[in-house]
């Protein structure tokens, strides 16, 4: 089996894995087509079954779209892959700037930022030029836009301002900038396949995030003296541990954070045979992104705590689509980056 | 007419990309029966928002108001409003808020009379009873005209609608939209109780929309 897909062109060998996506997707929403009809005709679960057969429906739906919008990119090239991650972090940094309010003063900063920071960064992901992609934004922006802002002649709260927009377009556009960025690493012998990279990434650190949400769902922490916990056995008492930072997260611990990371880098340490890491490149990878980006999900939650709001997007009703995207992302923002580099550094690319 | 209807898709496109374009319909359903939509004003946009927000086969049968100030003053912004949003001009500052002492205006019905015909006609309309765009979060007192058309039509349903957020897309004196997701919420309808006061009913009215705020 190993040998017959190592012989596959590069080509065949990216289908293959998408054929093995989309096979795993059917099943799965086969499964759930099922279940959901068997429980219409004759209901055996409560209502907390219920809504959370609804979100794990939803989290299906995003699945797909994901899945669908990959494989779009990878049959058009690295060009239209670019361009989706782009339009996906116009989306993010557009919720971001809906939810941290700016002023009038910042109008001018706010077109810099949309209409020519995020598409110059994009065209530099695309043509390559990493030097310049690299520093355009931490440099040359991150003094470009407090001088906008400076000449819009409002000097109130100036620091605060113009820190938000920095930070917006450091995790959307920046970020984000770096997921189709991984598309251009050439590896000796690795040409053509460096859609597996980014599927490696994105995979493992949706990986992590979904073991971690699983954990905090399913072992909550409760009081001690509640009397169910003695029922939980030793392995659900371990697991649930009063949140570390509860004002920010009230799922976030380091037990289910460790365990997160650990399922997640083993799972990126299996996946080596697609990535031109060896196994144990592969786990240390896959943890670097992992730590990243679990920890910028936290960054992300802070902010959020700090506006007062459960999710990003408006106001918890969806019907432009866009909603909530940047909680999809987040992780992967912070992720991307600091992998990107990783890599880079250590392979001397 | 069908380069009016491409523009009509190319402007769908371009502001539910900058805004989302995300109508909240709280209040009440999507409905093709006659409505006066009165909504609160803060950007010249807020016209093309509440277009936008509306569905499909509400649009058509929908006619917005525009200043005729604003909205007229070149033949491209001319024809846009005739041609893609249907709109009705209206002239700007034509209905002064009525003297305290309760003595009416010279002629208020003057400047109501393009909106009065197209109600006539069974369309429904969209106005902006402020009068002008204002400058703060909350919106300034109602001007007469909705309780006059209330009047005159008492069939046609009156619908709240808050705007939220579109000020911050184009500010007063900016002439380049930023993307920022925006969103119309539609609120229960309300209608002239028997004998109801002018200004009460417009304080009424006031309250309905911006009682959408948060909701």
């Amino acid at each position: 089996m190993n040998a017959f897909l190592r012989n596959l062109s590069p080509t065949h060998q990216v289908a293959a894995l998408f054929f093995i996506v989309f096979g795993v997707l059917t099943l799965v929403s086969i499964v759930t087509l099922l279940v959901g009809l068997r429980e219409r005709r004759n209901a055996a679960h409560g209502e907390a079954w219920l809504r959370e057969f609804a979100d794990f429906r939803a989290l299906l739906r995003t699945t797909w779209f994901m899945a669908v919008v990959f494989w779009i990119g990878w049959a058009l090239g690295p060009g239209v892959a670019t361009l989706l991650f782009a339009l996906i972090a116009f989306f993010a940094l557009r919720e971001f700037i809906t939810l941290s309010p700016t002023r009038r003063g910042d109008h001018r900063s706010l077109i810099l930022a949309f209409f020519v920071v995020l598409p110059v960064q994009f065209m530099l992901v695309a043509t390559a030029r990493f030097d310049l992609f690299t520093v355009f934004i931490p440099v040359y922006v991150f003094i470009a836009i407090p001088v906008v802002s400076a000449l819009a002649n409002d000097p109130s709260q100036f620091l605060e301002r113009n820190a938000k927009l920095q930070w917006g377009i450091m995790v959307c556009v920046y970020g984000m900038s770096h997921v189709p960025a991984l598309l251009l690493l050439s590896f000796p012998g690795y040409e053509g396949k460096s859609a597996f990279l980014v599927f490696f990434l994105v995979f493992v650190v949706q990986t992590c995030m979904v073991v971690q949400h699983l954990i905090a769902r399913r072992f909550a922490y409760l009081p001690p003296d509640e009397a169910d916990v003695a029922r939980r056995g030793i392995v659900g008492r371990w697991l649930a541990r009063k949140p570390f930072a509860p004002h920010v997260s009230r799922s976030f611990n380091w037990a289910s954070w460790g365990l997160g990371m650990a399922i997640a880098s083993v799972v990126g340490a299996a996946m080596s045979f697609i990535t031109p890491f060896k196994f144990g490149q592969a786990l240390a990878m896959a943890l670097i992104a992992c730590v990243a980006g679990s920890m910028g999900h936290l960054v992300m939650k802070a902010l959020k705590r700090d506006r007062g709001i459960p999710n990003w997007g408006q106001k918890g009703v969806g019907v432009t689509g866009a909603n909530g995207l940047l909680d999809r992302v987040d992780a992967l923002c912070f992720a991307a980056p600091v992998f990107f580099h990783s890599v880079r550094w250590y392979f001397g690319l | 007419m069908l380069a009016a209807k491409l523009l009509g898709w190319v402007l769908l496109g371009l502001v539910r990309l900058l805004t989302g374009a995300q109508a909240r319909w709280w209040g009440c359903p999507p409905k093709a029966e006659q409505r006066i939509y009165f909504a609160n004003h803060q950007s010249h946009l807020d016209l093309v928002m509440i277009w936008a927000a509306l569905p499909e086969e509400l649009r058509s049968i929908t006619r917005p108001i525009a200043a005729r100030d604003y909205w007229a003053n070149t033949p491209m912004k001319r024809w846009i409003t005739t041609e893609v949003f249907n709109a009705i001009y209206v002239e700007r500052g034509g209905t002064p808020a009525p003297a305290e002492a309760g003595a009416p205006p010279p002629d208020p019905m003057a400047p109501l009379q393009p909106l009065i015909e197209a109600l006539k006609s069974g369309d429904s309309i969209i106005i902006f009873p402020e009068g002008t765009r204002g400058h703060t979060g909350e919106p300034q007192k109602f001007k007469s005209g909705l309780f006059t058309l209330a009047q005159m039509f008492p069939d046609v349903v009156l619908v709240p609608a808050w705007i939220d957020n579109v000020q911050r897309v184009m500010p007063k004196g900016e002439i380049v939209p930023v993307p920022i997701l925006c969103s119309v919420t539609f609120g229960a309808p309300i209608a002239l109780a028997p004998g109801e006061e002018r200004r009460a009913f417009l304080d009424r009215a006031r309250e309905a929309v911006i009682a959408l705020r948060h909701v």
